[in-house]
């Protein structure tokens, strides 16, 4: 038996963080009501704290928005900023360590002999093997003097046995985030913890984490039929951005990532300017809040870093990627769109309601429920971040004996229906209640309410558009829409992905595997 | 769809929980332990808003949940019975009487017109199939709820099932059947449930395209006539007033007959046939690994006690699989496990590890060791503290929502626990002492009795899994069965 009431995929805290970047209402007297309960404070170092007032339980919930994330990993870098919120977990120089002052000049050793054997191992000519199975075993040998210091996990170790609960964080393109909830009695054990982990990273245990993130990057993308599409369709519809760019790294990167560049990246990027801290649940601003000031002050100060110089070129050719493999059959396609900041912005939001969400979606009513071609249809936007020119995608789950042929030619017709007709007062009613109502159920959970608190207090350098955003969305207009999908919905601008099932080709060996077994 | 986001941590624990543990040598040389300074004030007082219970005299059990925080109502009733009641021939009835029940509708106003209307008020009715009860819930904005809770109650007692539906049900159901050897991961949970439980364990078979292909109207609608006449429990949450919304309840479900005892749970358990089984997956380069065996169920009074083993061995961050597997050697994106206890019938002991298709052998065998470990690494004092710092100090958030407090509440009356079973649970695990961990792991934890299964790319396993030295290997055919009628799935696209 599972339990409805935690279940509800709309209050759950992820779809929350989506959700939010597609609906943005309230009435004003939410936002009267919220103004009495949040306090927002920007340190001297740039650093803004937001803390809400609510006191259901004695528990509190954060989240750390850094305004930074894999879109911002240097060329031949790919994967710098996930890598980085790895090594954020362990420690600093006053906890996981038993020695700091041995341990650093440890660490500079190990650093040392990485480069030596990077330097060698990258020779494009003239790489001697002796010589690198020499450097690799010195390498080996910092690493294994390094860690005779640590004290493994020792930092997420005094959170959880403080009560720490849903401890994670998540590196995005646009942002990395970090989060997790306590009892209301450690908020100031949580504010050492935290206010150490940005200021004050150690590089330990940095290479054994990277083979972790490999892992990683082996379960997420190259063990996955769908990660793998995903990763391709992206990388051909951005020819300049790095969005079209694999956001856990490319192997060959990741690989290569070295703990002075994690360090460089954080140094750049997590600045007091370049962070936001939202707390949500019993806490008492009046109270604790010099108490915050205290620890978070020693976030470095220093510039907001510059924003990105590439801007994605307008498309003019139709793309598209074609994977053969002995998986069942998927489509997806994508138009690139503007950023959250176009005006337009709470247009692609109805259009991806209207065409989705639910059973009364257009796209289901067609493709799942009326034609019974697909298993489901979707579109969703923006994606694959909000921060930059991004895409609008559809996709479409063939029931079997159906094709993706079928699934883009239906997806076409629905979006030729939105560009010739208009929407009807019924469909943009609807969109506007769901949008307001979904953002009120949100409010009820300390994680999803801090979590969008941050989010919005980094997007738009006020939270309150968390709900002034009602506006926009009531805006929106039926010519909004027909305008919109004029706009962007046309095959130049237009990247398709796909999986054509093609059965593995029987060779002598993989017939002997299919005897099972390994030998 | 979602925007890829990579997490620090992949929460693949089959247990809620997570600890700590560290080595204490290690611990006596750190100088001086700042955070141990600062101050941790008492918390306050805290109670848990507890439900309303109302026993119905025909056995109905009703809770109501008030909460005004926000304008909405919800509620679900529970039915007993789910697909572990299923026959064998026509398995993924439940399935998909939970899908068609809803976009049925009924004779009053199809799920079509039903969709129409809820949506316009972003309400929403749902009804569900699990594996030992069915549901219906509704929730809505507060001015919309007796209309919506008339709907709700016309669709839980008149459905109207119409083959349309059904048949729509019916293909997603068998797209979900023909992909389901897409995923690793799902084929590794799967397969080793098969294991655990045996393949025609009401808790492990699966439907087929040949079972769901006998599945008529006439099913879905016995399946109703038989399930609604049962112990339903109810449960609304939310903007009320509780006087008028017992009124309401009462005036539904006190009426029906007295409600028919729950089914008996099927099912008999044995160990696994202990032994490696593989499954070759060519598209990957990561094998997943599960290391499995049998659990107990949820009431035995040995759970507390399995529970902070558990953390011990695999919870979270500081738990030894994760200690060893994932930060000494670096093996495994995600490593967790442990010894599993269900509610009414005995859950699964799961280890899962996913590594490098070379380094299969290497983490199977470490992941080994930590199991064996139990056995043969003492458990220290300090491993004890903190295992049980770890539980009780978020033991909290098991019900700090009112929505949490309802959820519990109506399991333990789903499942016949007493009501304030977690307070029993909880001095349980306050009680814990090392010669606990000590018998309960030697008591319930077998390594000779485990199963290990992997799935993953056969030509890139080197070593290979006779390295285990647990004899043969042996494969597991994952092919589909297609009926005869039907043409081979490979010839379509």
């Amino acid at each position: 038996m599972r339990s409805r009431f935690t279940a509800r995929p709309w209050i759950g805290l992820f779809t929350l963080v989506i959700a939010f970047l597609a609906c943005h209402i309230a009435l004003a007297q939410d936002l009267q009501s919220f103004e009495k309960k949040i306090t927002v404070k920007v340190l001297p170092n740039g650093l803004t704290l937001i803390l809400c007032n609510r006191p259901e339980a004695p528990v509190f919930s954060y989240s750390t928005f850094i305004d930074a994330g894999d879109v911002d990993d240097p060329s031949g870098e790919s994967g710098l900023a996930h890598m980085f919120e790895h090594l954020a977990f362990k420690g600093t120089s006053q906890i996981g360590t038993t020695d700091y002052a041995a341990e650093k000049v440890a660490l500079a050793k190990v650093e040392a002999a990485n480069n030596a054997y990077e330097a060698e191992y990258l020779k494009p000519v003239g790489r001697d093997p002796q010589k690198l199975a020499e450097l690799k075993k010195i390498f080996e040998a910092a690493q294994a003097d390094a860690q005779k210091y640590v004290i493994p996990n020792q930092f997420t170790e005094v959170a959880e046995r403080n009560g720490a609960t849903g401890l994670n964080a998540q590196t995005g393109l646009d942002e990395t985030m970090y989060f997790w909830s306590m009892p209301e009695n450690r908020l100031q054990l949580w504010a050492w913890l935290e206010s150490g982990r940005l200021s004050d990273v150690v590089p330990r245990e940095f290479y054994k984490e990277r083979d972790v993130v490999m892992e990683e990057r082996r379960m997420r993308t190259d063990s996955n039929p769908i990660g793998r599409l995903t990763e391709q369709f992206l990388a051909t519809a951005y020819v300049a951005h790095p969005y079209g760019r694999s956001s856990i790294g490319w192997p060959s990167e990741v690989s290569q990532l070295s703990a002075t560049e994690a360090m460089a990246f954080h140094k750049k990027y997590y600045v007091g300017s370049n962070v936001v801290v939202a707390i949500v649940g019993d806490v008492n601003a009046a109270q604790v809040m010099p108490m915050l000031e205290k620890y978070f002050d020693k976030v470095p100060g220093g510039p907001k870093p510059e924003d990105l110089t590439t801007v994605e070129p307008r498309q003019f050719a139709e793309k598209s990627v074609v994977i053969r493999e002995a998986t069942q059959p998927f489509y997806i396609e994508g138009y690139h769109r503007p950023s959250y900041r176009d005006p337009d912005d709470a247009v692609y939001d109805a259009i991806q309601d209207i065409m989705s969400n639910g059973r009364v979606s257009r796209l289901y009513r067609s493709l799942v429920e009326k034609q019974q071609i697909a298993a489901e249809a979707e579109g969703f936007s923006p994606y694959p971040g909000a921060k930059y020119p991004s895409l609008f995608a559809f996709y479409a789950i063939p029931l079997p004996g159906h094709t993706d042929d079928e699934m883009r030619a239906a997806i076409h017709k629905e979006i030729e229906k939105l560009k010739t007709t208009d929407v009807t007062d019924e469909e943009l009613a609807m969109f506007k209640t769901r949008a307001k109502a979904d953002l009120l159920r949100g409010l009820a959970d300390n994680q999803g309410l801090a979590n969008a608190l941050a989010l919005y207090q980094t997007r738009y350098g006020d939270w309150r558009q968390l709900f002034l955003q009602l506006d926009r969305i009531d805006k929106v207009t039926k010519a909004d829409i027909h305008r919109v999908a004029n706009k962007v919905f046309v095959e130049s601008n237009r990247t398709t992905a796909e999986i054509v099932y093609t059965p593995t080709p029987k060779t002598p060996q993989s017939a002997a595997q299919d005897k099972g077994g390994a030998q | 769809m979602r925007a890829p986001r990579f997490n620090f941590i992949f929460r693949a624990s089959l247990l809620v929980a997570v600890l700590a543990f560290t080595l204490p040598s290690q611990l006596s040389a750190q100088q001086s332990k700042p955070w141990e300074q600062i101050p941790i004030p008492p918390l306050p007082p805290f109670h848990p808003h507890q439900p309303t219970r109302i026993e119905l005299k025909n056995g109905i059990v009703i809770f109501l949940q008030e909460d005004h925080e926000l304008p909405f109502v919800n509620g679900t009733v529970f039915i007993p019975g789910g697909s572990r009641d299923e026959d064998a021939s026509k398995l993924g009835l439940v399935d998909l009487y939970g899908q068609a029940w809803r976009t049925s509708g009924t004779a009053k106003m199809t799920g079509d017109a039903m969709d129409d209307l809820l949506e316009s008020k972003a309400a929403h009715i749902e009804t569900d199939g699990d594996i030992d009860s069915t549901s219906l819930s509704w929730d809505s904005l507060k001015g919309d709820a007796d209309q919506v809770y008339a709907l709700a109650m016309d669709l839980l007692f008149h459905p109207n099932f119409t083959e349309e539906k059904l048949n729509l049900a019916k293909q997603q159901e068998a797209a979900g059947i023909v992909r389901r050897n897409d995923d690793i991961g799902e084929i590794a949970s799967r397969e080793a449930r098969k294991l655990i439980y045996g393949a025609q364990s009401p808790y492990a078979r699966q439907p087929e395209l040949a079972t769901i292909a006998n599945i008529k109207l006439s099913d879905l609608k016995a399946w109703h006539d038989r399930t609604i006449g049962g112990k339903l429990i109810v449960a609304v949450s939310g903007d009320f007033n509780p006087v008028a919304m017992e009124a309401r309840l009462r005036a539904t479900f006190e009426t029906l007959p007295m409600a028919r005892p729950n089914p008996a749970h099927p099912g008999s358990f044995t160990d696994p046939k202990p032994a490696v089984y593989f499954i070759n997956k060519p598209d990957v380069n990561q094998s997943n690994i599960e290391i499995v065996g049998l659990g107990t169920e949820r009431n035995n009074p040995d759970v507390p006690a399995l529970a902070v083993m558990n953390d011990i061995l695999g919870g979270g961050f500081g738990s030894r699989l994760f200690q060893t597997v994932r930060t000494k050697l670096g093996l495994a994106y995600a490593v967790g496990g442990g010894y599993g206890y269900s509610y009414d019938h005995p859950g699964t002991f799961r280890v899962v590890v996913m590594t490098k298709s070379v380094s299969t052998v290497d983490a199977t065998k470490a992941a080994e060791g930590e199991i064996a470990g139990l056995i043969t690494r003492p458990f220290t004092e300090q491993e004890l503290k903190r295992a049980k710092e770890d539980i009780l100090n978020s033991f909290l958030f098991l019900y700090d929502t009112r929505e949490k407090v309802l959820a519990e509440r109506v399991r333990l009356e789903f499942y016949g626990y007493p009501a304030d079973y977690l307070e029993i649970y909880k001095a349980g695990i306050e009680k814990v002492s090392v010669a606990d961990l000590e018998r309960v792991s030697k008591k319930y934890i077998h390594p000779d009795k485990l199963a290990v299964l992997v799935v993953g790319n056969q030509p890139q396993i080197k070593p290979g899994l006779d390295e285990l030295n647990m004899g043969p290997v042996h494969p597991i055919d994952i092919t589909i069965p297609m009926p005869n009628s039907a043409p081979s799935m490979e010839t379509k696209q």
